[in-house]
């Protein structure tokens, strides 16, 4: 099939998606690191040592280090639920499980001021005892969760599902009980699998913004994340602010881009 | 939660393996609190003061022109992202070209950039200011602040869904299926169409299922590129949070339950296409 024509082809079609990949992502990311550094390297910094920045910076850290670790326990327990036993319903529970995927993230939010707003069902009841969970961190910590919720089940699953379930019976059988079989057998041998779902919650953590807008109540200083104080800086006028913060988290998002990517290839070479 | 273990939940075998109610209890909490939950409130709110709320939410003519936005500009995301990310998949896949690995790697990052940051970027870059905006605007063309804004922010965010969904089919393809088509005289498209892409059908039609939704409940990408004009370039999500803004929770609820109940009929229709056009033939990996 190396004909000359279908070379010619292949080099054309190549160059055709590579310039739909400049188009569609480079731009957009050059930009933001462009827009950011306008005025030097110094200005940039400067800005993200602004208290309100750094209080963003701080509740965004806090958020999602709390959402990761809530996901990350509640994803190993429903994959390994899900590919070592056999029950009925299990099918419905997994679309259960993704359906955050397909719920719109101003939804997302939504959902927790019905709940906990002031016109929700145990809102005016709470707040009467003294418990603030919407238009505070409760709040965003919630609808953070409910966003990021499908991811280290997702990307776990089709790898325990591989894995079988050999190696957990011939460790239940040699007397290892449930959590040791759990955590020193099958999850170590998941480990990029876990890695890369992890890397996954803590990118879509960190970078909510319609659910978190919603729930939070916009309070610079209080209840406002790093996403939402672009929001402000941009609505403000203050470009060079805002895009310094946004530099800071699409740096962090090609980080975990590149780790999964290295993750994916190391797990792949060790499986082929 | 006792009765419905015992009549849905229950094991179908008995296992080998200890710990079933103990993993699964778990994981139904974890569902529970945060999924079920909440998703019940929603499900529940519009009715409360009787079905007025609702009714008047779905004879609201604002609502409509939302929704219209939404989904349209969300559909024509997806007709765009779909030959692109053919195109992608296709060439990471079979021609490897130079740097390959890390255009590979750069799908993925409008799934990881966080949706404000996409939205700030893309509005200043689609501007008048901005880099493409300027020389759009000489052609007559304006791209931010309209409906085209909010396609173009769509795109974006669709991308990767449908190249990830394809990649994995296509790397596992057997090629002497292909090579078999060449020798009996298929020529370059005729593979392509009748053998590659009715292949390809299921995954690309999940990842068309999920780009859709997405696209359709998308806020932070769009709202500072697309104007927001209501009745013109206001999307449903938006409106959503309008309603909120006035405290308006039902009328707010209504939007959401709408918004949430057509995207999923959406999602079910794409996956029993999905079902009718993958013959068994097909091995699905991932997607």
């Amino acid at each position: 099939m190396n004909d000359q024509p279908s070379k010619t082809i292949s080099i054309l079609l190549t160059l055709l998606s590579y310039g739909a990949v400049v188009l569609l992502i480079v731009l957009p990311v050059v930009l933001i690191l462009h827009e950011a550094l306008r005025q030097g390297v110094h200005a940039a910094l400067e800005t993200l040592k602004d208290p309100e920045a750094r209080s963003a910076i701080r509740l965004t850290v806090y958020v999602t280090a709390l959402v990761t670790v809530i996901n990350t326990a509640g994803g190993i327990a429903a994959a390994w639920t899900l590919t070592k036993y056999d029950f009925r319903g299990s099918r419905f529970l997994v679309s259960l499980i993704e359906l955050p995927i397909s719920v719109s993230p101003v939804i997302a939010g939504l959902i927790w001021l019905l709940l906990f707003g002031r016109q929700g069902w145990w809102g005016t009841w709470l707040a009467h005892h003294g418990v603030h969970i919407a238009f505070a961190v409760p709040g965003i910590v919630l609808a953070t969760l409910f966003v990021t919720f499908p991811y280290v089940t997702r990307t776990l699953m089709p790898y325990m599902e591989q894995q079988g379930r050999a190696t957990e019976e011939a460790a239940f059988l040699l007397g290892a009980g449930f959590w040791r079989t759990l955590i020193r057998v099958t999850l170590p041998d998941a480990g990029w699998a876990l890695l890369s779902g992890i890397l996954l919650t803590t990118a879509r953590a960190m970078g909510e913004f319609g659910a978190v807008a919603v729930i939070s109540g916009h309070i610079p200083g209080v209840t406002e994340t790093m996403p939402l104080h672009i929001e402000t800086l941009y609505n403000g006028y203050q470009s060079v602010a805002a895009f310094a913060m946004a530099a800071l988290l699409v740096l962090f998002a090609m980080t975990t881009v590149l780790i999964r990517m290295f993750l994916e290839r190391s797990f792949r070479k060790q499986h082929l | 939660m006792k009765p419905l273990t015992v009549t849905v939940l229950r094991p179908t075998r008995r296992h080998t393996l200890p710990g079933f109610s103990l993993s699964l209890g778990l994981t139904l909490l974890w569902t529970g609190l945060i999924v079920v939950l909440p998703l019940t409130a929603l499900l529940f709110r519009p009715w409360h003061n009787g079905a007025g709320t609702m009714i008047h939410a779905l004879y609201d003519a604002r609502m409509h022109a939302a929704l219209r936005v939404s989904f349209t500009c969300a559909l024509l995301a997806v007709l765009i992202d779909l030959p692109i990310g053919l195109l992608l998949a296709w060439t990471l896949v079979r021609y490897r070209p130079p740097g390959h690995r890390v255009v590979d790697a750069m799908i993925d990052l409008p799934f990881a950039i966080p949706t404000a940051v996409t939205g700030i970027a893309l509005a200043t870059l689609y501007g008048p200011n901005g880099w493409i905006g300027s020389i759009s605007s000489q052609w007559g063309l304006k791209l931010a602040f309209s409906p085209a804004g909010i396609v173009i922010a769509l795109t974006f965010i669709g991308l990767p869904f449908i190249v990830r969904s394809i990649e994995p089919v296509l790397r596992s393809f057997p090629k002497d299926v292909e090579e078999a088509a060449f020798l009996l005289g298929a020529s370059g498209w005729q593979r392509f169409r009748l053998i590659l892409l009715p292949t390809l059908a299921p995954a690309l039609l999940s990842g068309v299922g999920l780009a859709f939704a997405r696209g359709v409940g998308e806020y932070g990408s769009v709202i500072f590129i697309a104007g927001n004009q209501p009745f013109h370039s206001e999307v449903a999500p938006l409106l959503i949070v309008m309603r909120l803004q006035e405290f308006n929770y039902d009328g707010a609820t209504s939007i959401a339950l709408i918004l949430l109940v057509i995207a999923l009929l959406c999602l079910v229709a794409v996956s029993r296409l999905r079902r009718s056009v993958s013959s068994g033939l097909v091995r699905e990996d991932g997607a």
